[in-house]
């Protein structure tokens, strides 16, 4: 595989070496798997004619709005509110269960988190209330007619010393405050004896917000005919937002309904359940009528800062050319008050502690990760999840060791990367690499970003007096995972065989019906791509199904960049279900032996007669005298589970390689270059990856440099509206350059690897491996996100470091 | 995030604007909107009465004169920006209009409007005295009275302005062919309030210069001394020392990371000044 310059892009030219998969048209079909084809859902999200749920209006639906505590932790000793109007508060709600996540991780504790607060508020931004009217402005106005008292207690704001000092506790009945604590041994000792290296770091990631266009929005009505509740919200779950409603209003399934409309991008925040959605639910439940709350940007950043927030301390042991021998390291997550329903916090600590390790080959390993209550927002699953911050930990750990040992980090970082031959490889925390040539991104990446040139112009002061820095992160990222994973982790809702329906149409179209759920990740359109390499129909007359549990075979939805994976694996066993049963209508019309014939581009093709797909579709609907007589009553539509033969995970994996230059009068960070070089396996739409990859990475730049909810030692939000929470725009993100390899893995359909989450993985380590390398001449370091102005001013002055532009001027 | 309920007036002249303030406690008027509608919104802001004035075309009137540009307060910032180099002697304000926010902004919001809002990080409070403009008011009787905008501002959000009181034009002396500026604002996002600005004034012909503080919670801060010496002395007076001393003598304390980034501004600016 080559790199070429086009445009200002780099694109990889060469095609992927082996597709020897068992698909059906040919790997140069223009609309099949690996096809670079428009985005068939773009039409309408380009010409405003999505469908969110703010777009949905209901004759008579109220708006709800939630009135929020003002303060970080206090008592709630009583409320007085506006008797004749639509307003609630805990005790109205007798209906509605006490929110309930379930691990089965040792030590876990669980905390019931209510619909409305209930006894006591545990962070600013808790919902406390609620009323409805006509519209958001008069629900806004009820609010302000509520009085609530408040006996405050002190907050826990600090996570470290939380964990020290559990004197005050946001669950006063615990005796500490630890959610969980998940510690993981292997070879520690005497692997880390024999290392003559030894470099210690503690490193922050700081809080904050997921930030999707759209945030939570729900609108529920009650359906007579169905005497039960209809539920449109943003979800990325929709059938297992469906079992927690369900569970949580002490309804039958049954008389549930879900339904995901467009999701305006989501990214974990919208998988599992929101007090606010059981709240909109429960009103329509109780009052046969429809309501709807919309989440604002400000209650986003208040009550929905939520995620990020590790502290490592962390010790790597290598040799004297850096070869990694060991890893220590204890990690703490700021876990927030509330421990969310299903995937609970557990999933935080299990993923440090399972991929903390990295891409590399090492054999001592010892972990602590401990998940501490503060008093702010429950922690929640963000794109990534965890890895973005064990990744940090790792790449800069792998950079501080090269340069104890002065050596190039790109050197000692491929030295200790998995080497291609070791393939499939179990590494210290027995994850399972399943393949791919982890050094060639590395290799690729300083090409791209042509290292040699940047390390020579190093050498040279710059005329402005900016310092320039380059990095490098390697990850390989988890993706697919399934019930063996999932069962590790104690998880309520395993993963295992995911279903897709598929069927043809009476006018010879295919219609795909599957139960995960498309938020940005065009699977209206690489489903479709999918049952085109099967099955040979036009794009066009593919239809994908998503969102709707009435509509769609059950599914634990889109999360953990597995829905490519299965989701594909599942059309294509539908399809293939079709395929005989298609000949041998077939067959039996243009009167040939089945043997004779076959699916073809989207037809029947016989010896001396083709059929288009309408033709059979038409004998099996609407003319069954034509049928053989043992047609397979199964019909054109098949409903299919599928697993990976092995289901521990496909890895994909990248390098990201940056370039900055850091102004010491300013202490900004400018990226000059931005390099990724990726393997997701087989490129269902390369154009696809390319999106996911700058999507991610973009919020990946926001973590690294920008986004941050910090509170003040009352636990009071700083960052309530974007004055304050930065979000980096089109003129913050570089012109990101992506390079794809393609190393099919061995385990999964099509060899299909998932990318969703991967971009938004190494910028931190990368852009902080760069701004460490600027800054290396002045002897100080970044440790901690996001790298703002003032904290890498904060360091260029610790070492005394002059502003440095035009430094001629005189003095 | 929805407004509280509020009296709205469109009015059809400043009489009917002047009228309509002094008839209800807590008016307020309503120009581009572009900080007032957020702060509305956010129930920050919560007049009575919103008097409308974005559609009176006395207020959008640019005058040329002989020494100075008369710019209606109700003209906007695309409108500078796009004149641009025809500002002749007075060029910085359609560079510093271009750099407001995003072009949408730019296209509702208004010279007057900022002026009056006074948003202690804002560009033009900062810009207007460095220029040395005076701020034109429509005093409560109908009458007219002139404010240099160094004065006009007080702090933060605090203008001279009385409550019946409309700024009505602002009017920015032309500077001579021999003038130069400087303009510097940090900002952590296109767009976005700088955390650190500055605006830098020399007319060598006038003997006049100007070295103006942003993005300060007390309002602009001038530096005479300093602009003193680099009108004698060119970028020589201005190295980082001594940039960072009359840093440190207008506002003592800051901590060392603010300092940096307040001299880094205030240097820059003088630098592109002495270019």
């Amino acid at each position: 595989m080559t790199l070429r310059r086009e445009a200002g892009k780099l694109c990889a030219t060469a095609r992927p070496s082996h597709r020897d998969f068992d698909i059906t048209s040919p790997p140069t079909d223009p609309q099949g798997i690996g096809a670079r084809v428009l985005r068939k859902e773009d039409a309408r999200f380009l010409h405003g004619r999505g469908a969110y749920v703010s777009d949905l209006v209901l004759p008579g639906q109220r708006e709800v709005a939630f009135l929020r505590s003002p303060i970080a932790h206090g008592r709630i000793l009583g409320a007085r509110k506006p008797a004749d109007r639509f307003v609630f508060v805990r005790d109205d709600m007798a209906e509605a269960l006490p929110i309930l996540g379930m691990s089965g991780l040792p030590t876990y504790r669980p905390v019931a988190q209510h619909p409305l607060a209930h006894e006591k508020v545990r962070f600013v931004g808790e919902a406390v209330a609620m009323a409805c009217a006509p519209t958001r402005a008069e629900a806004e106005d009820l609010l302000e007619r509520i009085e609530v008292d408040y006996e405050e207690l002190p907050p826990v704001v600090d996570a470290l010393r939380a964990k020290r000092d559990p004197s005050v506790r946001p669950h006063e009945e615990w005796d500490d405050n630890l959610f969980l604590s998940l510690g993981l041994e292997s070879g520690f000792e005497e692997n880390a004896r024999k290392a003559s290296v030894v470099v210690e770091r503690e490193l922050t990631l700081s809080r904050q917000a997921m930030v999707p266009l759209e945030g939570k929005a729900v609108l529920a009505t009650w359906d007579q005919r169905a005497d039960g509740l209809v539920v449109y919200a943003s979800s990325q779950a929709p059938h297992l937002l469906r079992i927690g409603i369900a569970k949580f209003l002490g309804l039958d399934q049954r008389r549930v309904r879900v339904v995901a409309p467009d999701v305006g991008g989501a990214f974990g925040y919208k998988y599992n359940l929101h007090p606010e959605e059981l709240c909109v639910a429960w009103l329509a439940m109780k009052f046969r009528a429809p309501f709807r709350y919309v989440e604002d940007r400000r209650e986003h950043l208040i009550a929905g800062a939520n995620t990020r927030q590790h502290h490592y301390k962390i010790t790597g042991y290598a040799d004297a050319r850096g070869k990694l021998l060991a890893i220590d390291a204890e990690v703490t997550v700021d876990g927030g008050a509330y421990s969310n329903w299903h995937q609970t916090i557990g999933l935080e600590p299990g993923q440090i502690v399972g991929n903390l390790p990295g891409p590399y080959d090492f054999h001592g390993y010892r972990v602590r990760a401990d998940c501490v209550a503060t008093n702010k927002p429950g922690f929640l699953p963000y794109r990534g999840v965890a890895r973005t911050g064990v990744c940090f930990a790792m790449e800069t750990t792998i950079d501080a060791l090269a340069r104890a040992v002065g050596r190039e980090p790109w050197e000692v970082r491929r030295e200790n990367l998995v080497p291609a031959a070791a393939m499939p490889y179990e590494n210290v925390a027995k994850k399972l690499f399943d393949s791919g040539d982890y050094p060639k991104s590395l290799d690729m990446a300083r090409e791209a970003i042509r290292f040699d040139d940047w390390r020579a112009r190093q050498r040279t002061a710059e005329p402005d007096g900016r310092l320039i820095g380059i990095g490098f992160a390697t990850y390989c990222e988890q993706s697919a995972h399934g019930m063996s994973v999932f069962k590790a982790w104690g998880m309520e809702f395993i993963p295992g065989y995911e279903q897709a329906m598929v069927r043809v149409t009476p006018e010879g179209a295919i219609e795909v019906r599957a139960g995960v759920h498309s938020h940005g990740q065009g699977m209206e359109t690489t489903l479709a791509q999918v049952a085109h390499t099967v099955l040979g129909v036009d794009l066009a007359d593919i239809r994908v199904v998503l969102g709707d549990t009435a509509e769609t075979p059950f599914s634990t939805g889109t999360y953990a960049s597995r829905s490519i994976v299965m989701a594909s694996g599942a059309v294509a066993d539908a399809c293939r279900t079709l395929v005989p049963r298609l000949v041998t209508i077939g067959a039996h019309l243009m009167q040939a032996a089945t043997g004779t014939v076959r699916l073809e581009q989207g037809r029947v093709v016989g010896p001396q007669a083709s059929l288009s797909l309408r033709e059979i579709a038409e004998a099996w609907y609407c003319r069954p005298d034509r049928l053989p007589p043992d047609v397979d009553v199964g019909g054109l539509e098949a409903t299919v589970a599928h697993r990976p033969q092995v289901d521990t995970g496909a890895f994909s994996y990248a390098t990201h390689a940056a370039v900055v230059a850091v102004d010491p009068g300013l202490g900004s960070i400018e990226i000059l270059d931005y390099a990724i070089v990726e393997d997701c396996g087989t490129l269902v739409n390369p154009m696809i990856v390319d999106g996911q990859t700058l999507g991610g990475a973009a919020q990946g730049i926001g973590t690294a440099l920008y986004e941050e909810s910090p509170y003040d030692p009352n636990g009071q939000p700083l960052a309530a509206t974007f004055a304050d929470y930065v979000v980096p725009g089109p003129v913050e993100i570089p012109d990101i350059r992506i390079a794809h390899m393609e190393t099919p893995s061995p385990y999964t359909a099509f060899g299909i690897k998932g990318m969703g989450e991967g971009g938004a993985i190494a910028p931190p380590a990368a852009l902080c491996n760069a701004v460490n390398d600027a800054l290396r001449p002045l002897g100080v370091e970044i440790t901690e996100t996001p790298m703002s102005p003032q904290r890498v001013l904060a360091a260029i002055l610790r070492a005394g470091a002059p502003a440095g532009r035009d430094a001629g001027a005189g003095s | 995030m929805k407004a509280a309920a509020f009296d709205y007036v469109r009015v059809r002249d400043l009489d009917e604007a002047q009228a309509a303030l002094a008839r209800s406690e807590g008016a307020k008027l309503l120009a581009g909107g572009q900080s007032l509608g957020p702060m509305l919104n956010l129930r920050l802001a919560r007049p009575a009465l919103l008097v409308d004035i974005s559609r009176l075309d006395a207020l959008k009137t640019i005058t040329e004169m002989p020494d100075a540009w008369r710019i209606g307060a109700g003209v906007t910032h695309a409108r500078l920006e796009d004149l641009g180099e025809r500002l002749t002697g007075a060029r910085l304000v359609g560079t510093v209009a271009r750099g407001i926010a995003y072009r949408s902004v730019r296209t509702r919001g208004t010279i007057g409007g900022s002026i009056a809002h006074a948003d202690p990080a804002a560009d033009w409070p900062l810009a207007l005295v460095a220029l040395g403009a005076t701020v034109e008011i429509r005093t409560a009787g109908g009458g007219t009275r002139a404010q240099a905008a160094e004065t006009f501002v007080r702090g933060a959000f605090t203008t001279d302005l009385a409550a019946d009181e409309i700024v009505t034009a602002v009017v920015v002396p032309k500077r001579s062919a021999a003038a130069r500026t400087g303009y510097f604002k940090f900002c952590r996002k296109a767009g976005e309030y700088p955390l650190v600005s500055a605006a830098v004034v020399l007319d060598p012909d006038r003997d006049a210069a100007r070295i103006v503080m942003g993005a300060l919670p007390t309002g602009p801060r001038d530096f005479p001394g300093l602009a003193a010496a680099v009108l004698r002395d060119g970028a020589a007076a201005a190295s980082e020392g001594a940039i960072e001393r009359a840093v440190d003598d207008a506002l003592p304390g800051l901590d060392p990371v603010e300092r940096r980034m307040r001299a880094s501004a205030v240097r820059r600016a003088v630098l592109e000044a002495c270019a």
